[in-house]
């Protein structure tokens, strides 16, 4: 049997923009599996962040339910739901969003910091993550000594390196050349291999599209297909 | 890595930090160095006192001080002298006096002056009389019935000189003028122009003779190893002397108006550092403030991947406590070099003697460090600075990821 990771039911979401109200999200119900690698396609204003923010927790929703490892999201308090993004979520984000004065062993460090992990571990795991995303010998430099690609590189270490049980991308390959896109995909999708972390991409990008074992396409809020 | 992280997060906009590190420096230096200046003066005021006769604590019949006549003289000394013989801790001195008013007089001048019977060499220890002999010679001993010191500034006013005649003319214990001519012997230098001119000192067996008062003393002095013990002692005699018989009091009772004064300057440097901090306060809560909205997108990330509310405000509360304590290590540092390099020399308020002497202020102020002051002016710019460093980490903890990161 399947185990679902996600679960939305009928969510809606409506932004008041001044006097106007936007329908971001009209009734979105899905499923993800564990271990899915799948993305959330669709022009701009479909939705796709929306949902991805609320599968986060990191936006609420206006109607309908979302759980996350059956964790009812919208019964959640503030504090539980940064629990939950701490342990069980991982976020990669289009402007990589790392902190600037920290190296990139420590950006990747931080999780665990907040974790409460001990500062040897930390360092092993933030080292070895590291490795593995072919930053090898580039723990101390800042983000600004890092190229486009490499920062992202970082963001995906510390994305997986606390073992999410989902890692929610948003336009991860945006700001990103189309070779480096890809070679951040592979890895992407070798650790969901490897390691069977479930990603959620929401992206324009038709090599992640090509990529994704799934592509769900929103347009207006609702979901207009969804593709094995 | 917190610590580290707070480090970094200060550093990011050094020219910021410059100028608000610098009016904290400018804050706490302040409040070091002029509490050092205060307290150099209040405790050369206190000192000066305490050796202008006052000493820590003095033993007088109940009714002395409200009218300081021989009649109100201690007629039976040994009991006194007994019980501060139980009391006292060691390396403490005691001098018995008979100080009485008394008019001074010569062939041009007489003047109202305080007559000071002395036991000199108990007397040298307890009050500048024994070091202030700048011309002639002290009393030499108890047995120096005829010889006087004099104050330079009475000397001058009655146009006198070692070897000359001054008549002394007080009330005896027998109610009648008594009179005796005594020769000068020694003329001393005071911090004050008005102690010269009211105090002379004699030896004791001459004025106990001249007034008849036997072997009566008007007070005993006494004069403890360390000032702060002087409130136990006390209360230890007034367990011994019946209060009825015998007054004692410590220097505060003695001097109530530099008392009054220390503790004026006290409520003073309390409102200096109220100023100081409210507007260093507005300076630092300005700046961290402006640094956390400079850092809201920053703020959103850590909040989406866990970082709680509480972390953040710790997190901004550290930016805020290492900026305060790097600002507090060099407004000390340059606070203590500044009363260093002051206290060599002393700030010279001779142009001043005249109006300073009025407020016992002495003439050359040495600024001095009161470990108190210094951790009491330290912990209300760190305890308040932590305080107002709270509203912007609030701030910073109730940003709201989402839209703190669609912030550019």
């Amino acid at each position: 049997m399947v185990m679902n990771i996600v679960e939305t039911r009928n969510v809606k979401k409506v932004y008041n923009q001044g006097k106007v109200q936007v329908e971001a999200l009209r009734g979105v119900s899905l499923e993800i599996e564990k271990g899915a690698f799948i993305a959330l396609a669709g022009p701009s204003g479909s939705g796709k962040t929306t949902l991805l923010n609320i599968i986060g927790g990191l936006d609420g929703m206006d109607e309908g339910s979302v759980s996350v490892e059956d964790n009812d999201i919208g019964a959640m308090s503030q504090s539980d739901l940064a629990r939950l993004r701490l342990n069980r979520i991982g976020f990669i984000f289009q402007a990589y969003n790392l902190v600037p004065v920290l190296s990139a062993e420590e950006n990747v460090e931080f999780i665990m910091l907040l974790q409460g992990i001990p500062g040897a571990e930390r360092r092993d795991r933030a080292r070895t993550i590291l490795d593995e995303v072919g930053l090898e010998n580039m723990y101390n430099r800042r983000p600004a000594e890092l190229s486009g690609g490499q920062q992202q590189r970082v963001a995906v270490a510390r994305a997986i390196v606390s073992n999410p049980a989902i890692v929610l991308a948003d336009e991860p390959t945006a700001n990103l050349d189309s070779a480096t896109g890809e070679s951040l995909l592979g890895l992407m999708r070798r650790m969901n291999e490897d390691k069977q972390v479930t990603f959620v991409f929401s992206t324009h990008d038709k090599m992640v599209m090509d990529q994704a074992r799934r592509l769900v396409y929103l347009k207006d809020g609702r979901i207009e297909d969804d593709m094995a | 890595m917190y610590r580290q992280l707070a480090w970094r997060n200060i550093w990011r906009n050094p020219k910021r930090t410059a100028v608000i590190l610098t009016a904290v420096v400018i804050g706490v230096w302040s409040m070091i160095f002029l509490g050092g200046v205060m307290a150099g003066m209040y405790d050369a005021m206190i000192e000066n006192q305490l050796s202008a006769l006052t000493g820590h604590i003095q033993i007088h019949h109940p009714d002395y001080r409200n009218d300081p006549v021989v009649e109100y003289s201690i007629n039976d000394p040994a009991i006194v002298a007994n019980a501060l013989q139980r009391v006292l801790p060691p390396g403490a001195v005691r001098a018995d006096r008979v100080r009485v008013s008394a008019i001074a007089q010569n062939a041009r001048h007489s003047a109202g002056i305080t007559m000071v019977g002395i036991q000199p060499e108990k007397e040298a220890e307890i009050s500048f009389i024994g070091q202030a002999v700048t011309e002639g010679r002290f009393i030499k001993n108890e047995q120096d019935d005829y010889g006087i010191v004099i104050g330079r500034a009475l000397a001058e006013d009655f146009e006198t000189k070692i070897g000359k005649k001054l008549i002394l003319m007080s009330q005896g214990a027998d109610g009648e003028i008594q009179s005796r001519a005594f020769r000068i012997v020694g003329i001393y230098q005071a911090q004050m122009q008005a102690t010269e001119k009211a105090y002379v000192f004699v030896s004791l067996p001459a004025a106990q003779d001249m007034l008849k008062m036997g072997n009566a003393i008007s007070e005993v002095a006494v004069l403890l190893p360390d000032r702060g013990a002087t409130g136990q002692v006390v209360s230890a005699l007034r367990e011994r002397l019946p209060q009825n018989r015998y007054e004692v009091a410590g220097f505060r009772e003695l001097m109530p108006l530099i008392t009054a004064q220390v503790e004026l300057w006290d409520t003073f440097m309390i409102l200096w550092y109220v100023v100081i901090f409210v507007a260093m306060g507005f300076g630092i809560t300005n700046t961290i403030l402006m640094a956390v909205m400079e850092r809201i997108r920053e703020f959103g990330l850590v909040k989406s991947l866990g970082m709680r509310p509480r972390q953040i405000v710790a997190l901004v509360l550290m930016e805020g406590s290492l900026l305060l304590a790097l600002g507090i290590l060099i407004g000390n540092l340059t606070g203590f070099a500044s009363i260093w390099a002051l206290a060599q020399r002393g700030i010279d308020l001779s142009v001043f003697a005249a109006g300073a002497e009025r407020f016992s202020i002495p003439r050359i102020i040495y600024p001095t460090i009161h470990m108190s002051d210094v951790i009491r002016a330290n912990l209300v710019v760190l305890v308040l600075g932590i305080l107002v460093s709270l509203y912007p980490a609030i701030r910073a903890a109730r940003i709201t990821p989402v839209e703190a990161l669609t912030k550019t």
